[in-house]
């Protein structure tokens, strides 16, 4: 009898094996309902929602850039449009009925917010993953994306401990969007840049696929429960700092030094369970559902490991150090700061879209100098 | 080598970090806030990357 065939006989049954799955990924919910509190399980429910949408059905945003820029192809930007503006109309208005209770992703235009958001476009096309994609590509078991991740999440505490001598290199008020005329604009902007991406694409690669409109749609859904279950928007590299910060503050180190860190709000969040931090919850959902659907394919996780030379590996540290790093400054990623940003009517997310883009251009052109890609 | 080792890292690093920060910072089910935020009539009080610190 062949290895193949003994390793076949011992193998789950597909059944089986999936039936496992859908029980683990209930079972964790309802852990952490019983541990914390329903809400915090059901944040945990929407994250493992987005990975499952993310890994499942091929919605980035890293790759999609990366093909308008390379190819001309703009249905994966197109997705993310189509996504942001469901949320737009729906978010915008309720944010405006209901002040205090659900908040935008509101933040201020400023030097270090422009330059965090080119360097973070530069970091994403290097390792090929943004802030979810860091995540889903982790949980699904890219080794590139694993070995970037706790450095995504140091970058994310170091950028979060020095923000505020960033932002006071100078930043202009918050400028918002708000209720139905906000939806109204910012409809009309997403319109703009679908058309604009519309000239620029290749006429055979000017089509939306059906699985992408159901991926925006979910995503969307999720987004908008998200917003509603927590009272605010979307994100992802705040849970990443927290879960580092907790290290030095476990090992009795002082962060007062730091005016983030030491805020009480913030050094409450420190010391308390990372079940109630809502980014947390939804990151660790995102890895745990890229994980099931990986686990559910067929040959989902069977694909060997690439062998990168020494070059990559550090572009890959330093890229993911950057990611959390600029991030901070940036006041949100892909994320927080371009899908979040822009649905719930923020002038940043707009500018942090331009400059995230243009720096994807140069992020594109490192990627075959460290290794990381075979060169063209 | 394959990607089931890697994501099988992945997997078992969250784990970790969650029974560690269990350990560390036990939750309270009983100080939880109501099961949404919408209608709650308490304030957003979360941390998110796109907000100062007050």
């Amino acid at each position: 009898m062949s290895d193949q065939v003994i390793a076949g006989a011992l193998a789950p049954r597909p059944i089986l094996k999936r039936g496992g799955l859908i029980v683990a990924a209930v079972f964790v919910v309802l852990a952490v309902a019983a541990l914390a509190g329903a809400r915090y399980g059901l944040m945990l429910a929407v994250g493992l929602g987005f990975g499952l949408a993310l890994e499942g059905l091929r919605f980035g945003f890293a790759g999609p850039w990366r093909a308008m820029i390379l190819r001309r192809e703009p249905s994966g930007l197109w997705a993310q449009l189509l996504a942001i503006g469901i949320v737009t109309v729906f978010a915008l208005p309720l944010i405006a009925n209901h002040g205090g209770e659900l908040n935008g992703a509101q933040a201020p235009i400023g030097f270090a917010m422009i330059a965090g958001a080119f360097v973070f476009g530069v970091a994403m096309q290097v390792i090929l993953g943004c802030g979810s994609g860091t995540l889903v590509n982790a949980g699904s078991g890219n080794p590139v994306s694993l070995v970037a991740l706790p450095f995504f999440a140091i970058g994310s505490f170091a950028g979060a401990y020095h923000l505020f001598w960033w932002t006071g290199l100078g930043a202009l008020p918050i400028m918002n969007f708000e209720g139905w005329s906000g939806v109204l604009i910012t409809l009309g902007l997403l319109f703009s840049v679908a058309m604009v991406a519309w000239k620029f694409a290749t006429p055979q690669t000017r089509v939306l696929p059906r699985r992408l409109v159901i991926a925006a749609v979910v995503i969307a859904a999720l987004a908008l429960a998200n917003l509603l279950i927590s009272g605010q928007p979307w994100g992802v590299v705040y849970g990443l700092g927290l879960w580092v910060a907790k290290g030095p503050v476990a090992a009795g180190v002082d962060l007062s030094g730091s005016a983030f860190w030491a805020a009480p709000a913030t050094a409450e969040r420190v010391t308390s369970s990372l079940l109630t931090d809502y980014t947390s919850l939804t990151d660790i959902g995102i890895i745990l559902g890229a994980f099931f659907v990986a686990s559910w394919r067929v040959g989902g996780l069977s694909a060997k490991l690439p062998s990168l030379p020494a070059r990559a590996w550090v572009g890959t540290i330093v890229a993911g150090f950057l990611l959390g790093y600029s991030s901070r400054l940036a006041f949100g990623c892909n994320v927080g700061a371009f899908f979040s940003g822009i649905s719930t009517g923020s002038l940043h997310g707009w500018v942090w879209f331009g400059a995230a883009f243009v720096g994807s251009v140069y992020g594109i052109k490192l990627r075959p100098i460290l290794g990381l890609e075979a060169r063209s | 080598m394959t990607r089931r080792f890697t994501a099988g890292i992945a997997v078992l690093a969250v784990a970790g970090l969650i029974g560690w920060d269990l350990k560390a910072s036990p939750p309270n089910p009983y100080a939880a806030p109501p099961i949404l935020a919408i209608g709650s009539g308490l304030s957003a009080a979360g941390g998110f990357c796109g907000a100062l610190p007050n």
